[in-house]
């Protein structure tokens, strides 16, 4: 074993970490706006809106309209492939739109899961045929990182060897093939919270899914420190009877992160699953003053949470458009105070009597 | 995925002390040469390898006066020693924790050959690993140590080795942390220096060993936060014609550690190698003033560094003790300094002139 075929070179490492450091910013993070016209129809249809083009293009509008105030909270924005090449109605194409505001561009690049023959439902991603070509066009085209998500799933006797060892593979080989496009990767292993498992569980998993991960992604040479991970929450399934407090959701997860994931990758942009948007920042802000040391920007990566209540002030309507943009800067903001580890919460709780409900972590 | 059977109760857990061996400031002295390995060093002074001269070496050191006591969070011991007594009658490991220090015990069996590899090897010692553990833990140890030895060549490390070596290693720290009240396992994948590959090269080998060690430990369940590390620093072959500096060679050390060691890891102990006791201090302090950020202690787990003066002045006579012990000190108080950053030698430039010689990480 020799070192003889550095997969990047000095100015290609310097690009990708430059480019991380800019999404993760302090108090920035990413809004998922990357919704495919198939999860577009479940949005739409909820506030009673047709899954037109042109209806997926005003909503769009109405997020990336929002004024400076998202300068200092948001850090990057995951496009759909449709959405990278509409424009505003005044011509403006969306990515400009976002670039204008010092936002990186990302794209969601993979195709969906597709099953796993001889597992419980298990699924792996599809998406790697032409990647490196399509890479190549995206950043012509102005983004500079991407998304690709996996998922797996947590029941008796799954996610499986072959379910956690097969993702974690394929979201190395995307991530090797990014890079080598001048492309931040975010890797996403997402474990879903379908079920009535309850947190510890929910650790021991993410635990041994991100230790696959970051070993595939060392077996195909990925420069951490150009990449980022998106990672869900340690939480109880759905289901389950017990309730835990965001402390308790913050330590869990902070320590499936401490014993997986190296410093040396910049930031960690959690998915909200189907956290509501106070809970989504809640847990979020919990885990940012959770006291143990943290040496990656833990952040945002929403995508409902940051869009509920914009999606249901619009409803559709032309004359609600203001309004709905300031529901999403509304949410933004308080995302990037729950970054920073700053939101004291839409009420009651202030921040310093969360702080004492820490447990000691020898427990977890 | 089964539903997981905790390896470790939040008891067992607590026991696993292994912060306080790494406390700011202190490190390991690693006085565990085996009887073959100490036959070396006396001869090379002309002492005869005696029971009685070994019982006198290492009595020497473990008397010296309390200014090691800051330096020094523990002490490696072999077999033999951990069962030999003070002149005053304290067995050796009382007299270590009268000191303040924890004492550790070498359980390893020495290097293996792996058949059909060029030279590699695997480590023994596994056997009864559980039963010698408990009695050890009763007679006085907290932690343990087990060395591994890879080597770089153009075809070396193999996967085979890689992957052998960090099994065991796993193994064995599985066990230890099994034995009841709870012995705290030091990891050492020693790449030996011996070649003549340039810095980078050990620096790409380091992370693929390192990423196999963290991968090995998650899936044997171990609880990090109860582990150290005992590494090779990042260097360049004994025969590589290229001189590096300290800052270079602390730039490449805790870069690859960053890429594979979890926040999870209390502290990371360096080995020597076959480094002088100036270098060793020289580069300690580089690794300790690197400006990337580092969540784990850096410290020193030093046989040869920090004993080759002493036993050059003992020379095997007993009047030379106190002369000896002064050496040691000296060395104590030197690495208790470069494991805070803090290390001028005499007659060379402030810290501050050290800071400018550091290139920015991406090159790595």
């Amino acid at each position: 074993m020799t070192h003889q075929h550095p997969a990047l070179t000095a100015e290609q490492k310097k690009e990708l970490s430059d480019i991380a450091l800019r999404i993760v910013a302090p108090g920035k993070g990413i809004l998922a706006a990357d919704e495919s016209v198939g999860s577009m129809a479940k949005r739409l249809n909820q506030i009673g809106v047709e899954n037109t083009e042109e209806n997926r293009r005003l909503y769009r509008q109405i997020l990336f309209s929002a004024d400076s105030r998202v300068k200092k909270c948001i850090g990057g924005v995951i496009f759909f492939h449709e959405t990278m090449y509409q424009k505003a109605d005044d011509g403006t194409p969306f990515v400009q739109m976002i670039k204008d505001k010092g936002i990186v561009v990302g794209i969601k690049v993979d195709k969906g899961v597709v099953p796993l023959a001889g597992t419980d439902g298990e699924t792996t991603t599809q998406g790697l045929d032409g990647l490196w070509e399509r890479c190549a066009q995206y950043k012509k085209d102005g983004a500079d990182f991407a998304k690709w998500r996996c998922v797996l799933k947590i029941s008796e006797h799954t996610p499986s060897a072959l379910a956690i060892m097969e993702n974690a593979n394929v979201l190395a080989r995307y991530a090797s093939i990014c890079q080598q496009n001048g492309i931040v990767p975010i890797v996403e292993p997402e474990i879903l919270p379908d079920g009535d498992h309850d947190l510890k569980r929910c650790q021991y998993v993410t635990e041994k899914v991100l230790a696959a991960v970051y070993k595939a992604l060392s077996d195909h040479h990925v420069y951490l420190e150009g990449t980022l991970l998106k990672p869900n929450m340690v939480t109880p399934g759905h289901s389950c009877p017990t309730k835990y407090s965001p402390e308790e959701i913050a330590m869990a997860t902070v320590t499936a992160l401490r014993r997986t994931v190296p410093p040396a990758v910049p930031g960690v942009t959690f998915l909200s699953g189907g956290q509501s948007e106070e809970e989504a920042s809640i847990n979020l802000n919990a885990i940012n003053t959770c006291p143990l040391v943290r040496p990656w920007a833990l952040t945002f990566s929403y995508g409902r949470a940051l869009q509920a209540s914009a999606l249901s002030a619009w409803r559709g309507q032309r004359d609600n458009a203001e309004a709905a943009t300031e529901e999403f800067v509304k949410r933004a903001e308080v995302n990037g105070l729950a970054a920073l580890g700053k939101y004291e919460g839409s009420g009651d709780d202030s921040g310093a009597a969360g702080q004492s409900l820490y447990v000691a972590n020898h427990a977890y | 995925m089964s539903p997981p059977v905790p390896a470790l109760t939040p008891e067992q857990k607590k026991e696993l002390a292994a912060i306080r061996i790494v406390a700011p400031g202190k490190g390991i002295l690693a006085a565990d040469e085996s009887t073959g390995s100490i036959a070396k060093r006396l001869s090379s002074v002309g002492a005869e390898n005696t029971e009685e001269n070994r019982r006198w070496y290492r009595q020497l050191l473990f008397t010296a006066d309390k200014r090691v006591e800051p330096c020094i969070g523990g002490v490696i011991l072999f077999h033999e020693t951990m069962y030999q007594k003070a002149d005053d009658g304290r067995p050796f490991p009382q007299v270590i924790r009268d000191k303040g220090a924890l004492v550790g015990i070498k359980v390893d069996k020495g290097v293996v050959p792996l058949a059909g590899t060029n030279g590699e090897t695997t480590t023994q010692g596994l056997d009864g690993l559980m039963e010698r553990c408990a009695q050890y833990k009763k007679d006085g140890a907290d932690f343990a140590k087990w060395r591994c030895v890879l080597k770089i060549t153009a075809h070396t490390p193999t996967p085979l080795a890689v992957m052998e070596n960090a099994n065991v290693l796993a193994r064995y720290a599985s066990i230890c942390q099994q034995v009841p009240n709870g012995i705290v396992p030091i990891v050492e994948p020693e790449i030996l220096p011996d070649g003549d590959h340039d810095l980078k090269t050990c620096q790409y080998v380091t992370e693929k060993v390192l990423a196999a060690v963290y991968k090995a430990l998650s899936d044997h369940h171990v609880y990090l936060e109860g582990t150290l590390l005992k590494p090779n620093m990042v260097t360049a072959g004994h025969a590589c014609a290229t001189k590096y500096s300290p800052e270079e060679i602390a730039m490449a050390t805790v870069t690859a550690l960053r890429r594979t060691v979890p926040p999870a890891v209390p502290g990371i102990t360096f080995l020597s190698g076959g480094q002088s006791e100036e270098e060793a201090s020289l580069n300690l302090n580089a690794i300790n003033r690197c400006p990337l950020p580092r969540p784990w202690a850096l410290t020193f787990s030093y046989g040869r560094a920090l004993q080759a003066s002493a036993l050059k002045a003992w020379a095997g006579k007993k009047d030379n003790t106190k002369a000896a012990q002064e050496e040691f000190v000296k060395r104590a108080l030197a690495n208790s300094l470069a494991c805070q950053g803090k290390y001028t030698p005499s007659g060379t430039a402030g810290a501050a002139a050290s800071e400018s010689l550091f290139v920015s990480n991406h090159a790595y």
